[in-house]
């Protein structure tokens, strides 16, 4: 771990001002995932701004009838939250299912959207890792790499991690957005499409986040009913990342809404894949997974990803 | 005292305190976590320096250049040592890798330097800073193409006429089965603390499954007389054979001190277990059974590959097959291929668990074929004698039974016979079997006691990596010396006490527990001798003889009084086939659309001998079918075979069982007495939980989904394509 710096700022706009103003500045606020980098230089801040006092850990009602969390909303907190259960089940599933009680009450909801993939090459400083150092090259790509785990869709000739968050991928199926504030003190609202860039030919730039800018909050929308399962697949049965994952949200008319995680490195989600629904697994599958290059080792994620679906929808 | 004879009655038959359910004695010490491990020595140690080691990025190759300026410079760091300061250090027997020194690499996260600092965060980002180059050389890190080339395979014993036997056999198999190198992945990691700052005498307090082994070991290391090293390891947070031998952390701790004239400690960052330190390695086996219609077996044939370091001896997965079940004409071998992965060494019941892994399959595979039940078809091929030499019987062997009781308390009877076709919601439910053996080896071993006071002291260097000795060897003294439990104190892992068997291939308990009895009756004979009497009795905290009923607090006026001996374990030992024996029976779910794979229940029945305690015996087998849960399921140390390495080095990537994945797990141990083993009757359970565990879950899933898988770990993508889904 480098050496650094380390201030507390109570309000969420003068902590982006900071952040802008020094240079390697990073945000902490429950530290599961940014200590663990830190421990082995993948991050390696000159600076930490705790948020922690920034009082961001509301969930209030907004005027359309949806909810505004708190960017430092813990997980545990928010799964457990009367309205997530009740309006928005999805949400709550995605996240009990995520890492472990210890983890979730110190993880923040901002700090979910922001965890880093757990590729075994990103973690390892001794390979290759364009996320890491850009332009170093993938040790992921070269033939004989351990990929299983690894992304089937949206990835790239330089990157083929997946973004880990489960409660993102529920979020993504919810229609929420994220709501920043920039070092000049403008608010925006980004939806979780706009605000997980592909990875292209820079994957390091991993969400659309300017410099300085930080995440005060996540805005669900008014409640959109309907039966909602999240399906998360995995080789144990806890504590384990999602070899594949299903959000749903099916509504009577058999219309309803799909998000994958475990598969890309942003939730996974089309709007004509969500218009197939009414026409099986398969069908949504095939719009939805249109594109894919997987690797000869996770070529099964795209079969998992329908069978499970299939399961959701399965009337047994 | 020597061991020349199977024990008769004897005092342990009174079983008073050996055979009950003593909770552990030093149990109050770790679940208030004020066991002293070895990185938190703090009361040997004060304010020692700390040690970061820096692991090679490549597999194999030379370094041609090291910079270590940077980090000399660097906040803190008080030295720093790298694989070009010194020559290579010599290695001991039991060591392949070289464990330091020199520009050869050998493996990936081979520690090429060590950094001493104040703290371990200035240590650690101090390694970041050294420079190094290398000279890389293209390795061997495939087995599969390993397996391919191979043509000639070293056939370890042949008996009868194989290829004849299966010309004539009514039934045959023949498969080829794969199982994935596996991690310790013990919770505590390979640690030490280490004063050698007289650059004379070393002392090491660490995590060491066998301490004079490794006494020796770090003489041959460095050059020096053992009775200059002392070591102690008196709480080990697992090893599972992953500590039997001095690693890294203990050599650049040693190296550390010297250099800098102050204690060092150095504990293995978790990525080193699986790249620097030891693993089980995969194996590819082919196997093939042979048998007449009765479903009579007539042969075995079982060849088996696993990787190694050159030196090394792999993972010899086909050893059990020569013993395990009746036919009389076999063939085994066994090749241990040279690839440049790290270090490959034993793991839990090393070659049995994967053999068994393989052979339980292919029993099951073979019943069926039989249109046998599998409890049944091992029934009829029992034997009762080593099938390859027929004159060396079972000391005492009693796998039938276990197999009859697992049936039945199971409900083995009531199974869905046909695979496939039980169906609860989206879930397949199956019911498998197998049968386990393992082995009941025993070393000699050594112990002093003291009398004080009416309190007896245990001195040996018997070690407890959370198996139980500390308890089973508390009992051993009490019963022997007829006191009470909190009469007696047990201090182990300390090479100042007297030699013992270690901890590893499930000799501890029948060995370690000998060798206190014989220090015991040494004690008792001090005794007699002090007060000048004959055939005393030692019972109640008294010892009586003719004229003689005296407390033990009170002889010699309480003055110490001290016995010494080491058991001798008879060569009439050779003569026999002594060994454990069980059957698992395991109930699974497998999801019908994703093929996750659940536990329902498990059941354990058990032939070890007299079980010493039946707590944590039962808590050996119990955590040893959860380690074959993760054999079955989930655990791969993955190969990256461009850079030939583990890339799943962590407890993330390699994933261990958790607690969601065991459920119901029950485990019965029949009322057995060996006394060909020792002086108690008892054997090691130890390994036996994992022998043929990960085969019953196998069999189980077969029988969920009729599904018959062959590779593990069991991951759902092998079956997936084949699932029925709705």
């Amino acid at each position: 771990m480098k050496a650094f710096s380390y201030e507390r700022i109570d309000d969420a706009a003068q902590a982006a001002a900071r952040a802008f103003e020094v240079p390697g500045s990073k945000f902490i606020a429950g530290g599961t995932n940014l200590l663990d980098l830190m421990k082995h230089e993948i991050e390696v801040p000159a600076h930490l701004i705790d948020i922690n006092g920034t009082g961001l850990d509301d969930i209030v009602e907004t005027d359309e009838g949806g909810l505004r969390i708190g960017a430092l909303v813990s997980n545990t907190a928010l799964g457990a939250d009367e309205r997530i259960r009740r309006d928005y089940p999805v949400l709550s599933r995605a996240l009990f299912s995520g890492a472990s009680s210890q983890l979730r009450n110190k993880a923040s909801t901002g700090g979910n959207l922001l965890q880093r993939t757990r590729c075994p090459y990103f973690y390892d400083p001794a390979m290759p890792c364009n996320k890491r150092e850009p332009g170093a090259g993938c040790a992921a790509l070269d033939d004989g790499a351990d990929t299983r785990q690894l992304g089937v869709i949206g990835t790239s000739d330089h990157c083929i991690a997946t973004h880990p968050s489960d409660m993102a991928v529920a979020l993504r199926v919810l229609d929420a957005e994220v709501e920043t504030i920039s070092p000049e003190g403008q608010t925006r609202r980004l939806t979780l499409d706009e605000f997980y860039p592909l990875p292209g030919d820079t994957p390091e730039v991993e969400s659309a986040l300017e410099p300085g800018e930080i995440i005060t909050g996540v805005v669900l929308p008014a409640p959109v009913g309907g039966r909602q399962r999240y399906y998360k697949v995995r080789d144990r049965a806890s504590y384990a990342f999602a070899l594949v994952s299903v959000a749903l949200v099916e509504t009577d008319d058999g219309k309803g809404r799909v998000a994958l995680g475990g598969v890309a490195p942003k939730p996974w989600r089309r709007d004509d894949a969500d218009a197939e629904l009414g026409n099986g697994a398969q069908a949504v599958m095939a719009k939805l997974l249109d594109g894919a290059r997987p690797t000869e080792e996770n070529a099964y994620k795209l079969t998992l990803a329908e069978r499970t679906l299939a399961a959701l929808l399965a009337k047994e | 005292m020597d061991f020349n004879q199977s024990a008769d009655e004897n005092l342990f038959d009174r079983a008073r305190i050996i055979g009950k359910p003593h909770t552990r004695v030093d149990g109050a010490l770790k679940v208030t976590g004020t066991a002293p491990y070895a990185y938190e020595r703090h009361d040997v140690a004060e304010n020692p320096l700390v040690g970061y080691p820096l692991g090679s990025s490549i597999a194999k190759g030379r370094i041609t250049r090291m910079d270590a300026t940077a980090a000399r410079s660097a906040e803190g760091v008080v030295a720093v040592i790298t694989a070009l300061d010194i020559d290579e250090l010599p290695r001991p027997e039991s060591n392949v890798a070289k464990l330091f020194g020199g520009d050869i690499v050998e493996h990936y996260h081979q520690a090429i330097a060590v950094v001493i600092a104040g703290t371990l965060e200035q240590a650690r980002a101090a390694t970041r800073l050294i420079e190094v180059e290398y000279e890389e050389t293209p390795g061997e890190f495939d087995l599969d193409d390993a397996w391919k080339r191979l043509q000639d395979r070293d056939v370890v014993s042949h008996v009868g006429d194989v290829d004849a036997a299966f010309e004539r056999a009514d039934v045959t198999l023949d498969e080829i089965y794969h199982t994935s190198s596996q991690s310790h992945a013990m919770m505590e990691p390979h640690a030490t603390i280490a004063d050698w700052c007289d650059g004379k005498n070393l002392t090491l307090w660490t995590s060491n499954q066998m301490i004079e082994w490794s006494r020796q070991g770090l003489a041959t290391i460095f050059e020096m007389d053992p009775e200059h090293i002392r070591l102690e390891s008196p709480y080990i947070g697992g090893g599972f054979g992953g500590k039997l031998w001095v690693r890294a952390d203990a050599v650049l701790a040693a190296l550390g001190s010297r250099e800098t004239g102050r204690p060092v400690k150095v504990a293995l960052p978790r990525p080193f277990i699986f790249n620097n330190a030891t693993h089980r390695s995969g194996t590819v086996q082919r196997l093939r059974i042979a048998a007449n219609k009765d479903g009579r077996i007539t042969a075995f044939d079982h060849s088996a590959i696993s990787h190694t370091l050159p030196g090394g001896s792999g993972e010899d997965a086909v050893n059990q097959t020569r013993c395990f079940y009746a036919g009389e004409n076999r063939r085994v071998a066994h090749h241990a291929i040279d690839m440049n992965l790290p270090e490959s060494a034993d793991m839990r019941a090393p070659g049995e668990a994967t053999g068994l892994a393989v052979l339980e399959i292919a029993m099951d595979e073979m019943a069926e074929k039989l249109g046998m039940d599998p409890v049944e078809f091992r029934i009829l091929n029992d034997t009762q004698v080593n099938p390859e030499e027929p004159e060396k019987r079972y000391s005492d062997r009693h796998f039938v039974e276990c197999l009859q009781k697992g049936a039945e308390v199971f409900g083995w009877s009531e199974r869905n016979k046909t695979p496939g076709s039980r169906r609860e919601g989206q879930w397949l439910i199956g019911q498998g079997m197998a049968g386990a053996y393992r082995g009941a080896p025993t070393l000699d071993s050594g112990a002093r006691v003291h009398l004080q006071n009416g309190r007896l002291i245990v001195e040996t260097d018997m070690t407890d990596i959370g198996t139980g000795s500390y308890t089973i060897i508390a009992q051993t003294a009490a019963e022997t010396m007829g006191l009470e439990m909190s009469d007696v104190d047990v201090r182990l892992g300390n090479s100042a006490y007297p030699s013992a068997s270690g901890s590893g291939g499930q000799m501890g308990a029948a060995s370690s527990t000998a060798g206190v009895y014989a220090a015991c009756v040494a004690l008792q004979g001090e005794i007699e001798k002090r007060l000048g009497i004959e055939s005393a009795r030692f019972e109640n905290g008294r010892v009586v003889a003719a004229g003689t009923d005296l407390a033990l607090g009170e002889v010699a006026n309480g003055e110490e009084i001290v016995g010494e001996d080491t058991l001798h374990f008879g060569d009439f030992k050779d003569e026999l086939e002594i060994g454990t024996f069980a059957a698992h029976f395991v109930e699974v779910a497998v999801h019908a659309y994703t093929g996750e794979t659940r536990l329902r229940r498990t059941l354990s029945v058990c032939d070890a001998g007299r079980i010493l305690n039946p707590i944590t015996a039962r808590s050996q087998v119990l955590g040893g079918m959860t380690m074959a849960t993760g054999a079955a399921l989930t655990e791969s140390l993955n190969i990256d075979t461009a850079r030939g390495f583990f890339p799943n080095h962590d407890l993330a990537g390699y994933e261990i069982a958790v607690h969601a994945d065991i459920p119901d797990q029950e485990v019965i141990f029949l009322d057995t007495q060996d006394g060909a083993s020792a002086p108690l009757k008892a054997k090691g359970v130890g390994e036996l939980g994992i022998c043929g565990g990960a085969a019953a879950i196998a069999n189980a899933m077969y029988n969920a989904t009729g599904i018959r898988l062959r590779d593990y770990p069991m991951t759902l993508d092998r079956m997936l394509d084949r699932l029925p889904g709705a």
